[in-house]
């Protein structure tokens, strides 16, 4: 009988803190941006310049750190990790190793049915790295530093995972506590957000671990869930062709869908950490950490059971609905405005996640506003508009974030209740079509379908489908 | 002429900040062929700036003891754009895009910059030999060094280029070169100078000080250059800044402590007799002096060597040809360009403690070398507070010998890091330290007394070395002359 094996899983996430200005100068921490123009002397390295610590990297970062039930290192330092390479200025980047601002922490997850916990070795802050262009036609590399200094927290797992479905419901739970707190926008495909996969595999029942590989440049849910796969059988087939693992980081290719070693354990470099003399202890009093928790939002569970208590939205939909702090908010934000809920609910649960499949939108990249959401549901609600005519206007809404009081307006898609000139249509309907009147009249009720039908039709949409069955029946009655 | 001096007279309009400027050129055009103090002199913008100055001191927007008095600056402090080589090749044509917060304090207050000085490269050595612009000579005799690495500054005072200067101390590169020269030199408690800008080498032991003829002057140029800066996260916001108010002749029942140690073994007689002689002096208005075992001297320097060269190896990563500085003009891929600028842009005395500060923070090496330096460290800190529980100031000397030859130090480094014995353990415990002129040995070299204080204690330090000077002859005034004979 084939051997069985076990995949064991630790994971290293980077996430890139929301604050305004870098973790060690004034500099803006804006995506995008001309090369090297959110730059100054501290983030390129520029001799005699000092870092001066970002307060709110330590508040986000003990955020986190709470949120993931750690056990947060009141007075922590930074220290140097040395290595040459040109996106790092200084050739060494501040970080943490000796004493990291969080420690021994876990989130709970779910996952093929189970609950699991998964525990949270450390948790450190450190700086982002410069970008490499390489020019191929000239043979230069060009530096671009607008990244340079960009806060990070390195989130390291225990080995606690044993599975694809694992990973993605611990990355999924991470991403969302830290989206939830504001802490990141946690977005994997911009960089906000990135996972190095440590993996070994082993037979079902040893106690011993394998020997690990570290797999990078993971840049979406579905690379990672790739690379496990593509991982766990290259060790089996390793294994089973009697060969060893080397303990190695390899570079995970997505189009080619296999890694690639980049280096062994042998030629690993030593980082010679030591403090960081330019910057003095970090001291994370009580009160401090009694502030970051009283202001730590809802998060998931709380919300939901909230979301069912006060708006009676159902589990399955308050899950759906909680389950990004974008729709969370965006479901929040419509329903103070206009006051209904379940209508809110009904328009994000159906209409909008049809839309983000067909057209391959992810929930972070919503663009429409409350605003115009709550426009839509109070002009269904007053009959000004049937739901037909609403599903139309809500997907210029969903692609533009049309005015839709404004669109209705001008597309002339206002349900006309101008009752006499309802009854003149319907008139004419009636006698252009006397086989259907003929069988309503005889007894078969479902008759009027045809004539409402062709009445909507008429008048172009802009009847209430309701209101017509019942003129109907009342002039068909005379 | 002091600073001090200088200023009152450009303030009463008895000489003009161009006539101050350009005297200071003069005596430059005159004794710099011969004594090499200074790696660049930009008389161009420093012409600009005294009558700049001149202006303010007129409108009254200038009024400060230093307004119009010109200083030169040790070549490991950033001025924008004026070179800033560290006295090395890897920095050759660097020209810094800011000023040092020191420099802007003091160009804040009108003094006015006439260059920047010599120095050990990077800062590492005690003779300014190991510049890439050639050595310093000490103006008293030509054939010997100036000490250092702040040689240039404190020979550049000395022999009257400019009338004070700023240096920088690591682990004596202000109060040795300052003893060999015959200028006073303070070294403040770490913290109270901003090092932003100060191109580091061991970060957390650098500290930048005045390099001046009298304590006076010193006093008057840490209170313009001392403050707290958000931009350095190790500046520590002090009580007092006012350190001119501490220039009182008077040092009754002011309790000296001197440690056996620094008068023992290795210490030049002429040297131990001069130092003995002012504390004499001290004690007969009214100081009382005792002797003391000061713990540990023994370990002071294995751990400085260790810790300072550790930091240096990661402060000097930077220098890699990527973004300024020498890039080696041959070279094949990104670490052959590495090896071969760094290879090239760095003296051997750097590389040395390059070599030394990586091996000590290698994985399997830092428990034993640099961790154990960090708890030698804390112990002799612990040394101190125990001393300065008890004393007020501890006196020695600022080094155990007078200068030595030109050229007879580099060969024997061990021997020369020895000579960093008596000012070594300050910048590892963070204590202010000066060193003041107490005369000059048989061959006319000068001599000096370090009087160390404990944290923030500046003033304690300066009114012993100023009732010290009010009590002798005034050395400075025999500094004119430059010694070609010895």
């Amino acid at each position: 009988m084939a051997k069985q094996y076990e995949t064991v899983i630790g994971l290293e996430v980077h996430v890139e803190l929301a604050t305004k200005t870098k973790i060690f100068c004034g500099c803006s921490t804006a995506f995008g941006g001309a090369p090297n123009t959110h730059t100054c002397p501290v983030c390129t390295g520029m001799p005699g310049s000092l870092p001066v610590l970002n307060k709110k990297v330590v508040e986000y970062a003990t955020a986190v750190g709470l949120a993931t039930n750690c056990k947060i290192t009141q007075v922590c330092k930074f220290d140097r990790k040395n290595y040459f390479y040109p996106d790092n200025p200084q050739n060494y980047q501040i970080s943490q190793l000796y004493l990291p601002i969080a420690r021994d922490g876990y989130v709970e997850i779910e996952a093929g049915g189970h609950q699991k916990k998964i525990r949270i070795h450390e948790m450190h802050m450190e700086e982002d790295a410069g970008k490499l262009v390489h020019d191929e036609w000239d043979d230069t590399s060009l530096v671009d530093y607008n990244r340079s200094g960009v806060p990070l927290i390195e989130i390291v797992s225990e080995p606690d995972m044993r599975s694809a479905d694992e990973v993605m419901a611990y990355l999924e739970k991470l991403r969302l506590i830290i989206q939830y707190l504001g802490a990141s926008d946690c977005k994997l495909q911009e960089g906000s957000m990135r996972a190095d996969v440590n993996l070994s595999i082993r037979e079902v029942g040893a106690e011993e671990f394998g020997t690990r590989t570290e797999m990078k440049n993971l840049n979406s849910f579905k690379a990672i869930a790739r690379a496990i796969d593509g991982e766990r059988a290259r060790q089996i087939e390793l294994l089973e062709e009697g060969k060893e693992v080397i303990q190695e980081t390899r570079r995970w290719d997505d189009n080619k869908e296999y890694s690639y070693a980049m280096r062994s354990k042998e030629d690993a470099q030593d980082y010679r950490y030591f403090p960081e003399p330019d910057l003095v202890p970090i001291v994370i009093s009580d009160e401090w950490i009694a502030k970051i928790r009283t202001a730590q939002p809802e998060f998931q569970t709380e919300k939901m059971e909230r979301y069912k208590k006060e708006f009676e939205i159902p589990e399955y939909d308050a899950g759906i609905l909680t389950g990004s702090k974008k729709m969370a908010d965006l479901f929040e934000a419509t329903t103070a405005i206009c006051g209904k809920p379940k209508k809110v609910s009904n328009w994000l649960m159906g209409e909008t996640l049809r839309l983000m499949k067909e057209q391959g939108v992810e929930v972070d990249d919503l663009k429409f506003s409350p605003e115009n959401l709550a426009k839509l549901v109070n002009l269904v609600d007053s009959g000004d508009i049937n739901s037909s005519v609403a599903k139309e206007v809500f997907e210029k809404i969903f692609t533009k974030n049309i005015d839709p009081d404004k669109y209705v307006e001008e597309q002339g898609l206002k349900t006309v209740n101008d009752d006499g000139a309802l009854k003149a249509v319907i008139e004419e309907i009636i006698a252009k079509n006397p086989k259907a009147v003929a069988e309503y009249k005889g007894g078969k009720e479902k008759a009027i379908g045809a004539l409402v039908g062709q009445t909507m039709k008429a008048m172009q949409g802009k009847a209430n489908p309701a209101k017509v069955n019942e003129m109907l029946k009342e002039m068909l009655k005379a | 002429m002091t600073a001090v001096e200088l200023g009152q007279k450009i303030k009463a309009k008895e000489v003009s900040v161009m006539e101050a400027v350009e005297a200071a050129y003069a005596q430059i055009e005159a004794v710099e062929q011969d004594v090499n103090s200074f790696v660049t002199i930009d008389k161009e913008s420093a012409k600009k700036r005294a009558e700049e100055v001149q202006r303010l001191i007129d409108d009254g927007a200038l009024t400060g003891p230093l307004a119009g008095v010109p200083v030169a600056i040790k070549d490991n402090m950033c001025i924008k754009d004026m070179l800033t080589t560290c006295s090395s090749r890897i920095l050759e044509h660097f020209k810094p895009a800011f000023s040092s917060e020191a420099v802007l304090a003091l160009e804040k207050a009108g003094a006015v910059v006439i260059g920047k000085t010599n120095m050990d490269e990077f800062a590492m050595g005690s003779t300014t030999e190991t510049s890439y612009y050639g050595a310093t000579k000490n103006p008293h005799a030509l054939g010997h060094v100036p000490g250092g690495s702040s040689g240039g500054s404190c020979a550049a005072v000395a022999a009257g280029e400019c009338s004070f200067a700023l240096g920088s101390d690591t682990g004596g590169s202000i109060r040795q070169p300052s003893s060999f020269c015959g200028v006073v030199g303070l070294k403040p408690t770490y913290g109270t100078v901003s090092r932003y800008g100060l191109i580091a080498y061991g970060s957390s032991l650098d500290q930048i000080g005045p390099v001046a003829k009298d304590v006076t002057d010193c006093a008057a140029i840490l209170e313009v250059i001392a403050g707290h800066d958000k931009k350095d996260s190790t500046s520590v916001k002090r009580e007092d800044y006012d350190f001119t108010s501490a220039l009182v002749d008077d040092v009754k029942d002011l309790k000296i402590g001197l440690p056996k140690d620094y008068f023992g073994e290795g210490l030049e007689p002429e040297v131990k007799e001069a130092v003995l002689n002012a504390v004499k002096v001290l004690e007969e208005r009214g100081a009382i002096v005792e002797e003391f075992d000061l713990g540990l001297v023994q370990y002071a320097i294995p751990a400085y060597y260790v810790i300072a060269s550790a930091e240096a190896s990661s402060n000097l990563e930077r220098f890699d040809g990527v973004k300024y500085g020498h890039r080696s003009a041959d070279y094949e891929g990104l670490h052959n360009m590495y090896k071969k600028t760094r290879s090239e842009g760095f003296g051997a005395e750097v590389k040395r403690r390059i070599m030394l500060g990586s091996f000590v923070l290698s994985s399997g090496y830092y428990d034993a070398y640099y961790l154990k330096a960090l708890r030698t460290k804390a112990l002799i800190k612990a040394e101190f507070d125990k001393a300065f529980a008890k004393y007020d100031v501890i006196i020695g000397p600022a080094a155990p010998t007078t200068a030595p030859e030109l050229g007879k130090s580099l060969g024997d480094p061990m021997k020369m890091y020895l000579g960093d014995i008596y000012t070594i353990s300050l910048n590892l415990a963070g204590l202010p330290g000066m060193s003041v002129p107490v005369g000059k040995d048989s061959k006319g070299l000068p001599i000096g007394m370090q009087i160390i204080g404990d944290c923030f204690q500046e003033k304690k330090i300066i009114r012993a070395g100023y009732t010290y000077e009010c009590a002798t002859e005034k050395q400075y005034e025999q500094l004119a002359a430059i010694g070609k004979e010895a």
